[in-house]
Formats: C-alpha cells, sequence, structure tokens
C-alpha cells in the first residue's frame, strides 16, 4: 500500500517528522517499506530568476544570463532560445550532478565567457524528453526556494506492507487513525456529507445471490463532463505508480485508495435494463477492463444488466460499460461483496486487482451508502452533472460486534505488564473502538472496519501493538532445575551421533534436496503418484525421494564436474516411504568416490588411496553401528542389497531375520551410467529408526563389575583350503562355536586366492584366542580345542586344514 | 717408574690409540687374557718375599682395575661411534608431508552445526526437541493453526502440495514448523517447553529464496508465561547464540493467524566488509516472528485459553548461520559442493557446548 505524505496529511493532523511517522507506522504493525523522497533527486536545484540576458559577444545562438539563485548573483552562458529577462527557471549551481546529462557541473569559460551554473530543461532533470527551451516556472516563489517544493515534486511516498488483518490499513484515512492512537497527532474531521439527490434512480438494482453480494447500492448521476482528472488528482495517483484515465474512472481509484473503499462507474447509456448482482452462468464471458476475456460460471459473482454480463463483480469491471471521456451519464457502484468468494473468483481467473486486494480481506460494510455520497460529492465537483437519489439493494452484513473485556486483567496477563484501564481505553478509542465502562471493565464496540477483531485477545493485541512491545519489561523464564536436565531422545542423540562419527571418519556432511527428478526416484524404489508434488518448482524436484543416496549420488557427480574426484560425503536425514507421518525415515547415509579411503584421498608418496570398494564402506556402517550401541558380533551380513548396489558386491547387515540395519556395497555400474556418475563409488545407507532401542535404561550408572583372567591367553593359527564360493564368515562363525567357552576371538588374518591354488579353491587363515578360566591349559587341551576348531570349520564349510 | 707402571702406562696408551671393537678386544687380551703382560706379572708373586707380596699383589690389582675400567669406556665411547654412524645413514627426509587422517577431512553441515548449537542453548532453558513429519495435513499445517481455507494467509505461504486424494483432501509440504507445535500439544500434557527444528518447503526460488529451508519453533505453554518471559528468552538466545553481551531488539506489531499478539523482531547489526555484527551499528534487520499463542489456536487442540497461555516463535535456521559465519548465498547450502563444505562446515570435534563455547 501506497501512500504520500501529503496525502496522509488530508486526514492527519500532525506535527510529526516523516521519520517519526514512519517509525511508528512500523512499530505499530505497518511496516514501512519503502520511503522515496522526490525531493531528495532535486535537492541541489534552486529557483533561479533571469535578471539580464545579454547576447554573448562570441556566439550567435548564445546568450549571457545574469541569474539570481537566492544565495547570490551569477553569470551563466545559456544557449536556449526560451532564455529571457524576468524568467523563473531551475538553476543547478557549480558542483552538481546533472542526471540528464551525466555531469557534474565545473566553471567554466564558453567562447571565452566564464559561465558558472546552468539553468536546466526538463530533460536535463529527467522529468520528461522535453530540450527545446529552459523550464520557464510559473511561480512567485523567491529565487533561491527549492525546485521540488515549487514543483509539488517534495511529497514524500511512503509504501506499507499490510497483513492479512488489516484491510482498514488499505486506506490513507485508516492509516492515519492508527498514528492518532499511537499519539502522533489528531484525526481530522471528515468532510463526508449526505447527498439526497434528485428524483428517484431510473437504474434499477437488483440482487440474486445475497450470499455473493449482500448489499448495493448505486445511483445515476447525469450530465456530467468527463475529461482528465484535475493535476492534484493525477499527481497524486501518479505518485503511487496508478496511471490517470479520465475523472470518473480517477475518482474511484482515489476513493479506493483513500477510504479503502472500492467503486465502480459505468456508462450509464450503455446499460440496458437494470442491474443485478447475481451467480454467473456457465457460458457466460466478458471483455475486462484489463482487455482480456474471461469466462464465469456458478460460483462466481457477476454483476449483469439485462442483456449481458458487465463484470465481476469486486474484481473488475467491463470494457464495453466503463466510463470514457465521452460518457456524460454515470452510474456509481458502492457494493459488498464475499471476501472468500471474491478471493476464490480471483484466484481461479488469475486476475488481481486493488478492488479484489480489497474485498477479499474485507471492506467496512458501513461505508457502502457512505462511499457512494463520498464518490457522488467528487463527481459533482470533478465532472457536474446531477445526482438521482441512492438506490439501495439488499442490507450490508453488519457484526454490531460488541465485547466484554477485562481490559486490564487481561492485558497484564498476556503481557506481564500492568497498564490502567483508561489508558487502555483511550488507545482503543484512538482506533475508533467504543469504550464503555462497566465497573469490571469495559464495553468495547468494535468498528465494522475491523472484521479481524472477535474477541478479548484481539482487543489485547490493539492495545499492545499501540503501547508498544518494546515497553513490556523481559523477565526471565522459571528454571525448571538448578543444573539443566537433559533433554534429547534416544533417536535425536543418535542422529547426532552419527553426523559426528561419519565426519571423523573423513566424509563431509551434505544436506541434499528432498525432492528429486522422478526418474532419479524410480531408479531408488520411489517415484510414485503419491509422493509426486502437484506444483513443483521445476521437474527436477518432482518427488519426494525414497532415500538418500540419489542425493549424494548427484552430489558425487557435480564434484567430479568440478575435478573434485576423489573424497566421501555423507548426509543424516529423512526420507519418504510413503505420505503418512510413520512413513518418514531416518537414515545416515554416505558415498565414496574415486580414490577415497578414511586415512586420505587420491595419491601419495606413501601410497595412493585404492579406488573405493564395498569393504571401505562396510567399514564405515560397521563403525557406525558400533558407536551406535549395536554389538556389531551379533549383526549377519547377508545379500540382497537393494538394485542399486552391484549384486556381488554389496550386503544388507541385518539383525535377527526381520530387521533391516544397513545396506552397503559398491554402486551399480548400470544405475552409475543412468545416473551419470563414473568412476570408483561406494555407499551405505543405515536406517536410523531401525535400531533396537536401548534396554531401559536403569538408575544406576554403575558398570557391571570387571572380571578379567589372570590366566594369560593363547594364540594358535589354523589355515584351510576350502572352495572358493565359501563365505569367510562362515569359516570364522564355525570356529567360534567350537568351544565356546574357551575360545574368546577369532581373527581372519590372511585370505589366499591365487594362481598357486587349486582351481575353485581359497585358503583362509585364522587366530583363534583361548582364554584359560580356572587354570593354564595344558598342551593336550590345547590341541583338543584345535581339533574341534578343525572339525567344525570342516563340517560347516568342507574346509581342510593345510598343512 | 717401575716395571707394572711402566706396563700401566704402555697399555693405557694403545688402549687410546685403538679405535675399533676388534682390536680394543685383542689388547685385553694381551693385557689381561690368560696369557696377557699384566696376568704375567701374577705368576711372578711367589718370588717374592713374604713382606712384599701384599703390596705388588695391590699394585697388580690396581691396575687390572684401571685397565678393565679404560676397556669398559673405551668399549662405550666405540660403540656411541658406531652408533652414531649408523644412524647418521639411516636419515630420512623429514620435509615429506604425511596424511594427518579422517578428523582433519571431516566436515559438519553448518546447519546441522547451528541446530546442535540452538539445542544446546534452549536445552540449557529447559526446551525438549520436538519433532513432526515434513508431509502434513491441512489440519496441522493450517486449520489448527487458526489459518481457514480462504484465509489470505494461505495463498501467501506458496505451498507445495500433494495430489488430491480420494476425500478431495491435499497433503501438503509443511510450510512452517508450526505444525510441530499442535502435534506435541495433542501428545502432551501442559506444561509444554519444547523447540522444533526442521525442514521446511515454500514455492519459491531466486536469490534469497531456496524451495526448501529450515526452521525452528519455539513453543511454551502453561498458565503465567506472558510476553516479557517472552522477550527474555528471546533475548537470551539471541545473546547465547550470537556470542555478544547484548543484543539489542526491536518488537514490531506483526500478524500471524496462529498468535495474537504477533511480532516480527529486528536486531541491531551492523555490516563491516562480509561481517555482520549484532549488537553494534546503527540498522535493524528482521529476523524472527513470534507472539502468544492464539486462542483459537489452543483451542483447536483441546486446551482451555482460559486456563493456559504461552507464546511461539519462529526463526529460520540457515539465516542464522548465515548472519553469525558469512555465508553469502542461502543456495549453496543445498548445493553439496565440496569446496564451500569444507571452507564453510565445522570440525568434528566442534562440538558446541555451553561450557567450552558453541561457535567454532
Amino acid at each position: 500500500m501506497k501512500f504520500t505524505l501529503s496525502w496522509l496529511k488530508e486526514h492527519l493532523e500532525t506535527d510529526a517528522s516523516l521519520q517519526e511517522i514512519c517509525d511508528a507506522l512500523t512499530i505499530t504493525g505497518l511496516e514501512v517499506e519503502e520511503i522515496e523522497d522526490p525531493a531528495e533527486k532535486f535537492a541541489a536545484y534552486v529557483v533561479g530568476e533571469v535578471l539580464e540576458a545579454a547576447p554573448h559577444p562570441d556566439a550567435d545562438k548564445l546568450q549571457v544570463l545574469k541569474v539570481d539563485s537566492g544565495s547570490g548573483i551569477v553569470q551563466v552562458v545559456c544557449g536556449a532560445p526560451n532564455a529571457r529577462k524576468g524568467l523563473k527557471g531551475a538553476f543547478a549551481p557549480v558542483g552538481t550532478y546533472v542526471t540528464g546529462i551525466d555531469l557534474t557541473l565545473k566553471k567554466a569559460k564558453i567562447r571565452g565567457v566564464e559561465s558558472f551554473g546552468m539553468m536546466c530543461s526538463e530533460r536535463e532533470l529527467e522529468l520528461s524528453e522535453e530540450h527545446d527551451g529552459i523550464i520557464d516556472l510559473d511561480t512567485d516563489a523567491a529565487p533561491g526556494t527549492p525546485y521540488a517544493q515549487v514543483v509539488g515534486l517534495d511529497d514524500p511516498v511512503i509504501e506499507i506492507a499490510i497483513t492479512p488483518n488489516r484491510p482498514d490499513a488499505l486506506g490513507v484515512r485508516g492509516i492515519a487513525r492508527d498514528l492518532v492512537a499511537a499519539g502522533l497527532g489528531t484525526l481530522k474531521k471528515d468532510t463526508l456529507a449526505e447527498i439526497g439527490g434528485k428524483g428517484a434512480c431510473p437504474v434499477k438494482i437488483k440482487i440474486d445471490n445475497p450470499e455473493l453480494c449482500p448489499a448495493f447500492a448505486g445511483r445515476l448521476i447525469t450530465g456530467v463532463k468527463n475529461g482528465p482528472s484535475p493535476d492534484w488528482l493525477q499527481q497524486r495517483l501518479k505518485s503511487i505508480g496508478l496511471r490517470p484515465i479520465n475523472a470518473l474512472v480517477d475518482m474511484t481509484n482515489y476513493i479506493s485508495f483513500d477510504r479503502g473503499r472500492p467503486l465502480h462507474v459505468y456508462d450509464a447509456d450503455r446499460l440496458q435494463g437494470s442491474i443485478k448482482a447475481r451467480a454467473g452462468k456457465s457460458g457466460e464471458s466478458f471483455v475486462a477492463l484489463d482487455g482480456e476475456t474471461y469466462k464465469v460460471d456458478e460460483q462466481m459473482c457477476v454483476i449483469a444488466d439485462d442483456k449481458a454480463v458487465l463484470g465481476l463483480g469486486g474484481i473488475m469491471g467491463g470494457e464495453d460499460t466503463g466510463c470514457t471521456q465521452a460518457t456524460t451519464n454515470v452510474f456509481i457502484e458502492s457494493a459488498w461483496f464475499d471476501p472468500i468468494n471474491t478471493a476464490r473468483t480471483g484466484r481461479r481467473l488469475n486476475l488481481m486487482s486493488d478492488a479484489r486486494y480489497r474485498f477479499e480481506r474485507g471492506v467496512d460494510p458501513s461505508s457502502v451508502e457512505p462511499g457512494l455520497h463520498l464518490a457522488t460529492q467528487m463527481v459533482l465537483d470533478l465532472c457536474g452533472g446531477e445526482a438521482s437519489k441512492v438506490e439501495m439493494a439488499g442490507e450490508p452484513p453488519l457484526r454490531n460486534l460488541v465485547i466484554e473485556l477485562d481490559a486490564a486483567k487481561q492485558f497484564k496477563r498476556l503481557t506481564g505488564a500492568t497498564l490502567g484501564d483508561d489508558e487502555i481505553g483511550k488507545i482503543l478509542q484512538g482506533l475508533g473502538f467504543g469504550v464503555e465502562s462497566n465497573g469490571k471493565g469495559m464495553t468495547v464496540s468494535v468498528p465494522e472496519w475491523r472484521p479481524d477483531v472477535h474477541g478479548e485477545a484481539d482487543l489485547v493485541e490493539e492495545v499492545v501493538r499501540i503501547y508498544g512491545v518494546d515497553n513490556i519489561k523481559p523477565e526471565p523464564l522459571k528454571r525448571l532445575s538448578g543444573v539443566a536436565k537433559p533433554v534429547l531422545t534416544i533417536g535425536q542423540k543418535r542422529v547426532q551421533r552419527s553426523r559426528r562419527v561419519l565426519s571423523g571418519r573423513g566424509m563431509v556432511e551434505a544436506v541434499t534436496w528432498s525432492f528429486l527428478p522422478e526418474s532419479e526416484a524410480q531408479l531408488f524404489g520411489g517415484g510414485t503418484a503419491e509422493l509426486r508434488l502437484d506444483n513443483p518448482i521445476s521437474t527436477d524436484m518432482s518427488h519426494m525421494r525414497p532415500g538418500l543416496m540419489p542425493g549424494l549420488i548427484t552430489a558425487a557427480k557435480r564434484n567430479r564436474a568440478h575435478n573434485m574426484n576423489d573424497a566421501a560425503l555423507f548426509e543424516v536425514g529423512q526420507s519418504y516411504g510413503g505420505t503418512a507421518p510413520e512413513d518418514q525415515y531416518i537414515s545416515a547415509a554416505g558415498i565414496r568416490f574415486g580414490q577415497n579411503e578414511m586415512s586420505g584421498s587420491g595419491r601419495h608418496w606413501s601410497g595412493n588411496a585404492a579406488p573405493v570398494d564395498l569393504f571401505e564402506v562396510k567399514a564405515d556402517c560397521m563403525a557406525l553401528l558400533c558407536q551406535l550401541g549395536v554389538d556389531v558380533g551379533r549383526v549377519q551380513v547377508v545379500r540382497e542389497a537393494p538394485d542399486w548396489y552391484h549384486p556381488g558386491r554389496s550386503g544388507v547387515i541385518r539383525l535377527g531375520p526381520k530387521i533391516t540395519l544397513a545396506y552397503f556395497g559398491e554402486l551399480h555400474p548400470g544405475m552409475r551410467t543412468k545416473m551419470d556418475l563414473s568412476g570408483a563409488a561406494a555407499g551405505f545407507e543405515l536406517f536410523i529408526d531401525n535400531l533396537p532401542q536401548p534396554k531401559r535404561k536403569a538408575i544406576s550408572h554403575t558398570r557391571p563389575a570387571m572380571t578379567v583372567s589372570d590366566l594369560h591367553p593363547v594364540k594358535r593359527d589354523f589355515a584351510f583350503l576350502v572352495a572358493a564360493d565359501v563365505a569367510a564368515g562362515d569359516v570364522v562363525r564355525a570356529a567360534l562355536s567350537a568351544d565356546k567357552k574357551l575360545i574368546e576371538a577369532v581373527n581372519l588374518f590372511d585370505l589366499y586366492e591365487g594362481d598357486k591354488m587349486a582351481e575353485g579353491k581359497k585358503s583362509l587363515a585364522i587366530e583363534v584366542t583361548l582364554q584359560p578360566r580356572n587354570e593354564t591349559l595344558t598342551d593336550k587341551q590345547i590341541e583338543a580345542v584345535g581339533a574341534k576348531v578343525v572339525a567344525a570349520v570342516s563340517k560347516t564349510t568342507g574346509g581342510e586344514i593345510r598343512g | 717408574m717401575s716395571q707394572i707402571e711402566q706396563l700401566e702406562t704402555e697399555i693405557l696408551a694403545a688402549i687410546g690409540k685403538v679405535d675399533d671393537l676388534a682390536a680394543l678386544e685383542q689388547i685385553r687380551v694381551l693385557a689381561l687374557g690368560k696369557k696377557g703382560s699384566v696376568s704375567a706379572l701374577m705368576k711372578g708373586l711367589g718370588q717374592l718375599p713374604p713382606d712384599e707380596r701384599k703390596s705388588f699383589g695391590q699394585q697388580v690389582n690396581g691396575v687390572k682395575q684401571a685397565l678393565n675400567k679404560a676397556l669398559g669406556d673405551k668399549k662405550t665411547a666405540l660403540a656411541d661411534k658406531a652408533l652414531a654412524q649408523r644412524l647418521a645413514t639411516e636419515t630420512a627426509d623429514i620435509s615429506l608431508p604425511v596424511r594427518i587422517g579422517p578428523l582433519a577431512q571431516g566436515r559438519i553441515h553448518p546447519i546441522s552445526q547451528c541446530m546442535d548449537e540452538i539445542n544446546e542453548i534452549f536445552a540449557d532453558m529447559g526446551f525438549a526437541i520436538a519433532e513432526g513429519p515434513d508431509i502434513e495435513d491441512d489440519f496441522h499445517n493450517f486449520t489448527a493453526l487458526n489459518i481457514p481455507a480462504d484465509h489470505p494467509a494461505r495463498q501467501e505461504q506458496d505451498t507445495f502440495y500433494f495430489p488430491k486424494r480420494a476425500d478431495g483432501s491435499r497433503l501438503v509440504l509443511r510450510t512452517h514448523t508450526s505444525p510441530v507445535q499442535i502435534r506435541t500439544m495433542q501428545a502432551q500434557k501442559p506444561p509444554i517447553r519444547i523447540i522444533a527444528p526442521g525442514r521446511v518447503y515454500r514455492c519459491d526460488s531466486d536469490q534469497t529464496h531456496t524451495p526448501m529451508f529450515h526452521q525452528v519453533e519455539g513453543l511454551v505453554i502453561d498458565s503465567e508465561t506472558h510476553m516479557g518471559h517472552l522477550k527474555w528468552v528471546l533475548e537470551e538466545f539471541l545473546k547465547a547464540f550470537f556470542e555478544v553481551d547484548e543484543v539489542q531488539m526491536r518488537f514490531r506489531a506483526n500478524h500471524f493467524p496462529f498468535t495474537e499478539p504477533s511480532m516480527e523482531v529486528d536486531i541491531r547489526y551492523e555490516r563491516s566488509g562480509n561481517e555482520v555484527r549484532i549488537g553494534t551499528g546503527d540498522q535493524w534487520m528482521e529476523i524472527l516472528g513470534c507472539g502468544m499463542v492464539h486462542p483459537n489456536v489452543l483451542k483447536a487442540v483441546g486446551y482451555d485459553p482460559e486456563q493456559l497461555q504461552g507464546f511461539a516463535f519462529g526463526v529460520g535456521i540457515d539465516r542464522l548461520s548465515m548472519l553469525k559465519y558469512g555465508m553469502p548465498d542461502l543456495r549453496d547450502f543445498f548445493a553439496a559442493d565440496l569446496k564451500w563444505l569444507r571452507h564453510y562446515g565445522f570440525g568434528v570435534l566442534d562440538v558446541p557446548t555451553l561450557a567450552g563455547g558453541l561457535g567454532a
């Protein structure tokens, strides 16, 4: 909402400065977004009067002027044909930067005659393209008067942001009222007067759908003389960015901005019969004032005559019946349209207008008739003519709302501050509320222009915003305990910890988009219609991500494109299995690409990092699981990782048959090609929500007593020849199970599948640690355990002990 | 000089000259070996008169001791020298670079780091951390927050919608973290003190807007919490987050459907190069929105607005992070560019704590 300072002062009697006014607006909720002071641009220019004009001694087309600049008489060489004694114009002294010619004026010598400044043309001031002569002011202003002041360019334009609850501030008078309440002045008396008019209005009004348009006032003014509106009105509209059309149309725009009261004017000679406010019918359409054709339907409120749809109620009138310079008889509409329907209609047609903006927020319903009188007065003033009596249909939906307010108590309750009933009453009255004391508090009647006020809390809000939140003293929130108690849930702690663990493994955390293109979503198990956005920002962001891996692959690809070839990225965040809240899940995922190991990336004199493989990411998974409290000795590693992993070089980590903890592995080369990621890449996805909940923590943090044997552990190595497809994990597990009491650990320390082995065979070597419990083991006992290990391994894997 | 003394002098001189272990051993054998020159002296002991034997024996033993010591010292000296020579051949180029390991490579994203900082501050003030889904229904994202279907505020939110469902309703991507207020109040009995950090979405994309960004919501509900408390909490939070002794705030009345009164808060700042200094300067910058929870919101979750009240606020985490750490462009946060992440990211062990300080 834009207005100028002088416009505001039409309604507000004040001594406050522009800055004070703007500060008050901002603090009380009408945030000033911009102040544009055109005077600033012309600050250097003053009225200069030509005292003498003599021909230049050495140039036919130049004159030598003596100019009174207010602060002295200076000599100016001037080439303008209209320069003459007695002319008053815009004088720019030496030092002025003249925008129209992009030049800072210096003392100059022109054909041997000194010149101190310039008498300017409109083009030089960027006011117009006029450059045939210098500005010739018709003014009584004394030399030295600021030029901007003389031509009325000194009216600052203020733009404020309007929150949806404040339709009353969509008129300058409403804004003035807020400032009055804030103590910045007094509201000038409203000049509004009822105009009776002569004779019944020949144009009859009928409301067919009162739910869409409950009230419609109108009247005919005959014999008007339309034409360009006067300068002051044009200037005002131009200053807020509106284009003057003709006096009748300009009048409606003016009142719309002055009072927040939209109106419409019809060329009465183009109307056929009576005027109706009704629901549209499918098949109907009309050409609006913007030149576009709009189709209407049953859900829209149209204004029609006996023959056709004329316009959309509360949004835009039609081209056919609009007022032109030729209009001599005008029908004025002042109605009230349902806000919700107006908003819906405008939205469906994608049609915005100043009228819609006001009606959808709620125009003061009590302004239907007064608005018509205001318009009548202005038409009579600007265009003459004779007004008929008012024709009124329907009833404005007045709320007549009265609220009992326990003022001081409610104010104290919500703000903690103390304010007496008197002061509260004064603030409310300043805002136009009716206030009556009622022993216990006050009875407040709500003005019709405040549709946002419903109850006590709304009134307190009004008081608080005028009183000023800055005046409320901060008060410490009560501490719940001396030392703060921990607040994180186990899930939140796991998320935080995952980030630290993975970054501690040299990975860099990324935050990638929650949405991705359909093709990618489908590659990673998503892309269903349920998770498609109806209005994505682009097709690249059309579907909710089914997991974190595609975003990380895209990130890896982009980094490789920037020549960052060997690195590791991870993300911990949400993905979407469906649209229900429980379908959203948290995972920690990582990707390593190029030559990357935990210890470093790329080439190095001490040994290059190997191209990433599944074991690097398996280690990431296991390390993270371990740090998240999972006993990695109990997990199972099986195949069956999803499609986007290499089928032979990937796995799933499970806890029991049902709980999937993680996927890991090298990325499927086919998928990588589809995702356009070159080079080695391996990744993992760990499902934090699937981790087992820790057992309910005992009250005590005491650890179980440590039991350590004094007896030294004994280590024995075994090498097995097994079939190439035997899983090393099975060998280890078999060995561990050979004697659960004595065998404490089994470490696989060698794998050999070179060409010295028999076809289809490989060698696995394990180190078995025996921990004696009660007494030192004899060689015989050790041998016996060894035999059990060999037997167990060969039974489960078919392996043979190597000599 | 006696014969013994002369022998000692000669042998000591020989030890002094020798410079390898083998020659030294040879000297030892020649002097102290079974057939050595000093051992030979003892053979003449029996031929001496008895009164001289003792002193002669003592003299010879003295020489033996002196020679043994000299031999031992020389052996040590030679071993030291040999070691020094060997070590000299083992010199490495100490300027060769080493890999400094994963702790130096890893980074935490600024958003995660700031969330940790924010959690730390609010945990101290007794706030728990609440969470809610990104995909929300109309009730939680709008209706319960006092934003009716045709309210202009709903149009101003640039909402992402999912397709219409069988019952005609449409799910949305939450446009703010405020639905977590509703979910928390539905699930919990007051008193409530929570913050709810998370992703939010608006159908908007330009230099200063991304379709996804992060907010943290705050909510306090009990029987007495008022705007004075709200001001205090925000002031303490901003001071702690920006790590300044004072932060000047300006509260501007505003409108949010779910709070009443509603305010936007500006903080005083100045810009010095790419650094934004909070707490000083002569400019105001909008930083957050807040207000007292609207009675309609309390009613929507079955609370009695006559008995319960409280405040709510919402802050952009990405924006806080930019102000504190100086990233120039929001869009970079989600580009996963390694150069950016390494520059603006945080070290593994930069864990924010109140004891150790929040910022890193």
